[in-house]
């Protein structure tokens, strides 16, 4: 008898039809990757393993799990069964873990309402759990004390606390540095073997898919469109999303070729302090160096990556170049001018400046239009243009970003998170900068979209000489659209070169680090 | 720990300094003479000039404040202009009716909000939610004032249950307290209403985290997510309100102080300011001021209590 067994699961919440005629088995001991796009009905598929979908839902099919169907089970019971039978991992572990409760008392929670055990009994176990899954901290710390990477540990915890036959993780690296997912990933298969139980993997990310699963089901809106052992998937994909999505996955850019070219942004032993509270009452208080004596430049032209893990002092840096902030060292110009002076930043620099953010959600203000909206870079040009020169200001700028001009009269909730990061970098290329800070601009992105944004940010290279620097966690990315590359690390920059130099033949070890823990899609055709 | 409350105090004395300057300056600009206003119309200049040295009123500005602050912190806090008693005798009187009145009011609409809002929440959009919204709606809406008077015709007028006012002292507590019950609900019920909508929203907002998905995915029931996780960490907005609403219901009570001829500060302080009693004024306003900062004070402990990443910020 198979694990988990899902035979013609469909579901409609109000008249929306989310879920068509999924089928799914899994074995123990196995572990089961889903992967697909925002929307595909990767996550409900799992809500509904764990019968947790939302108010309104009208599930169809069977869910068997351990002989069980789900779908026919009464609330009670599916409680009792939840943590205990199934455990379930999500994405954001920053905001998965109850604030105001010790990493002990909500790891024994998890024994404590499955089993009549005492207190104490469920403490030890769950302090044996915490320590099982690597956490070296002790069980009475409370989760804002603990690092991205030791919540999603405690998570983990709990899920297993009971050794669940089915443990359910919903991108569980997905908000995790290079680093630190590779070590959770080993901590998911080590607990595979160890336990004997499945693991379904929801993941959008291919790489990481191909790194661990044994069998793949790729979904899209909705539906299954194919599924098979991961070797033989990968070596032999026979439906059109699948090797759509594993092309955006892999998905390189041809840059234009950069000529030799006169410095942009020049920097200098930039040093960076931000005060920490007082470790005594009236004691001097310590400083953090978020920026250590960091010294780069971008020529014109030059198209530059940034990359490092969270915390390394990338935004930091950005906010420096970008003149939001003061330094207390060193010095960043841009075609030889400082970018902050006084008190305020230089605005004749900064309009030589602009930056695109991550999210393309947050990024805007909602009640503005988009013509609105782009044209807010204006306020740094000296003279403001008006009627039909703004008009075409506006027009040019949605046109080169792959827009029509009719969409200046748009709201931004009209338009997918593609377009709204299209739009996110008409605002930044209106006012026709030197210099471009793309801010982890792809990451939120689906692969199949980020790949446009990635085209267009090349196509807009090969119209005019622009230099950016491209900050990002995504090595794969940096690698494709960067000449040059700095590997940022605890606020230094260990290491800079050539892209293809650094990517081939790193020299510092922490680029080497990162480069081994970044997870690699298979060759196409190479696995048989 | 430590830090958070020596951090506390600090901003605690700060803000009572600051106060006390803010109160002691507008009590000066305010026009009209305390010492011509005692003496009527026909008084000589010279007897005036002479009430004022003997109020101490032609003293330097400085030296009047610092008198009135020495005299605070060593609790005298200096002779009723037209009492002629001790402000302190004043106000120690008063304030045994305004003090339990306030706890009374606020203890009610805590035993009423919390569960009525814990209850909308858990049942989001259901009947009872909705019924409960109404009414908080409603309470909301009442003016207190018109339900005090509401309150005496019925169940004082009609059912003779309660007196319709005045306030018997405390040598018979039971009798007190029965004369403050009326007053009481009176200010208890759209407080309530208020905290039972921080309550249910807080409480949504809670429920909609992700540390309730993961709680629910451990197997805690809906109930058991609710009790367990949302609830302690919907208190800390719940607990800015109701510091908010003690304050309010300790120096606010003085239209209900009137309607049920209660003998309390509000009152105390109303009857001052018509006879230019500037220094029993100035008092009181600073006792309330002292009692918000120290409410205030005591709620920041309070957030620190529930949460613990407040324990850990400078």
């Amino acid at each position: 008898m198979s694990l988990l067994a899902i035979k013609d699961l469909s579901l409609s919440i109000g008249d929306t039809q989310i879920l068509h005629d999924i089928d799914l088995t899994m074995q123990a001991g196995e572990i089961v990757a889903i992967t697909g796009e925002s929307g595909s009905g990767k996550s409900m598929t799992a809500l509904a393993i764990m019968g947790l979908l939302p108010h309104g839902s009208a599930p169809k099919g069977a869910i068997t799990l351990d002989g069980i169907d789900i779908l026919a089970t009464s609330e009670p019971d599916l409680c009792k069964m939840r943590g205990n039978t199934m455990g379930m991992v999500f994405q954001e572990p920053m905001t998965a873990l109850n604030p105001v409760q010790t990493i002990g008392d909500q790891v024994a929670e998890t024994i404590l309402i499955h089993e009549k055990t005492s207190k104490i009994e469920a403490h030890k176990r769950a302090a044996a759990m915490l320590e099982r899954v690597g956490l070296k901290v002790s069980p009475t710390r409370y989760p804002h004390e603990l690092s991205g990477g030791q919540r999603q540990r405690v998570v983990i915890a709990m899920a297993i606390a009971l050794r669940p036959k089915l443990l359910i993780a919903d991108e569980p690296t997905t908000a995790l540095d290079v680093t630190t997912q590779a070590r959770i990933l080993d901590l998911l298969r080590d607990l595979v073997r160890e336990f004997d139980m499945g693991l379904l993997l929801i993941t959008h990310d291919l790489a990481v898919v191909a790194d661990v699963a044994d069998q793949i089901v790729v979904m899209q809106q909705g539906r299954v469109v194919e599924t098979g052992q991961t070797h033989d998937l990968f070596a032999n994909m026979r439906h059109p999303y699948t090797k759509a999505l594993f092309e955006a996955s892999s998905h390189e850019v041809q840059l234009p070729v950069r000529t030799a070219s006169a410095q942009l942004v020049y920097a200098k032993h930039i040093v960076r302090e931000y005060p920490m509270p007082r470790q005594t009452l009236l004691g001097p208080r310590p400083q953090f160096r978020a920026l250590d004596d960091v010294s780069f430049h971008i020529n014109h032209g030059e198209r530059v990556g940034l990359v490092g893990e969270s915390g390394c002092g990338k935004s930091t840096l950005t906010r420096a170049i970008l003149g939001l902030e003061d330094v207390q060292g060193g010095e960043i110009t841009l075609d030889g001018a400082p970018v902050f002076t006084g008190k305020r930043p230089n605005l004749a620099v900064r309009r030589k400046m602009q930056v695109v953010f991550q999210d393309p959600y947050s990024s805007f203000n909602p009640r503005h239009r988009v013509d609105r909206l782009i044209t807010e870079p204006f306020h740094l040009l000296k003279t403001l243009p008006t009627g039909q020169a703004r008009a075409d200001a506006i027009a040019k700028a949605l046109v080169d970003v792959g827009l029509s001009p009719a969409d200046a009269d748009k709201y931004i909730h009209e338009f997918s998170g593609g377009q709204r990061q299209r739009i996110a970098i008409a605002r930044a290329l209106i006012i026709e900068p030197e210099l471009i800070i793309f801010d982890e601009a792809v990451s939120a992105l689906d692969v199949s979209v980020r790949a446009q944004v990635l085209d267009l940010i090349a196509d807009l290279c090969r119209k005019r000489p622009l230099a950016y620097l491209f900050i990002s966690h995504d090595l794969s990315v940096v690698r494709t659209v960067t000449d040059r590359v700095l590997v940022m690390q605890a606020g230094k920059i260990v290491e800079q070169g050539e892209t293809e130099t650094v990517f081939t033949d790193p020299q510092h070890p922490y680029t080497q680090t990162l480069i081994a823990a970044a997870p690699k899609l298979p060759t196409l055709g190479m696995a048989v | 720990m430590i830090r958070y409350v020596l951090g506390r105090l600090t901003s605690l004395i700060i803000s009572l300094t600051i106060a006390s300057i803010v109160i002691f300056a507008v009590i000066e600009v305010i026009p009209g003479d305390p010492a011509a206003f005692m003496l009527g119309v026909n008084a000589r200049p010279d007897t005036i000039a002479a009430l004022r040295a003997e109020m101490g009123l032609d003293q330097p500005l400085i030296t009047r404040y610092l008198d009135w602050v020495t005299g605070l912190l060593r609790g005298d806090f200096g002779q009723s202009w037209t009492y002629k008693t001790p402000v302190a005798d004043l106000i120690s009187d008063r304030i045994w009716v305004s003090l339990p009145l306030a706890i009374y009011a606020l203890i009610l609409s805590t035993i009423i909000a919390f569960p009525a809002g814990i209850y909308a929440a858990s049942r989001r959009g259901g009947a009872g939610d909705v019924t409960i919204m109404g009414a908080t709606q409603l309470g909301v809406a009442i003016p207190n004032f018109w339900f005090a008077m509401i309150l005496v015709l019925i169940f004082a007028i009609n059912l003779r249950w309660f007196s319709a006012g005045g306030f018997p002292g405390w040598d018979n507590p039971f009798q007190a307290l029965k004369s403050l019950t009326l007053p009481a609900i009176a200010l208890a019920l759209p407080q309530a209403a208020i905290l039972a909508r921080v309550m249910r929203s807080s409480l949504l907002d809670m429920l909609g985290e992700d540390f309730i998905r993961t709680a629910r995915a451990k197997g805690l029931s809906r109930r058991q997510a609710l009790w367990k996780h949302a609830v302690r960490n919907a208190l800390i907005p719940v607990l800015t309100i109701i510091g908010l609403q003690f304050s309010f219901l300790l120096a606010g009570g003085i239209i209900i102080e009137q309607i049920f001829f209660l003998p309390g500060l509000g009152r105390l302080i109303f009857q001052s300011i018509s006879a230019r009693d500037l220094i029993v004024v100035e008092s009181v306003v600073m006792l309330l001021v002292f009692t918000v900062i120290m409410v205030n004070f005591l709620v920041d402990l309070a957030y620190a209590a529930v949460d613990p990443r407040l324990r850990t910020k400078a």
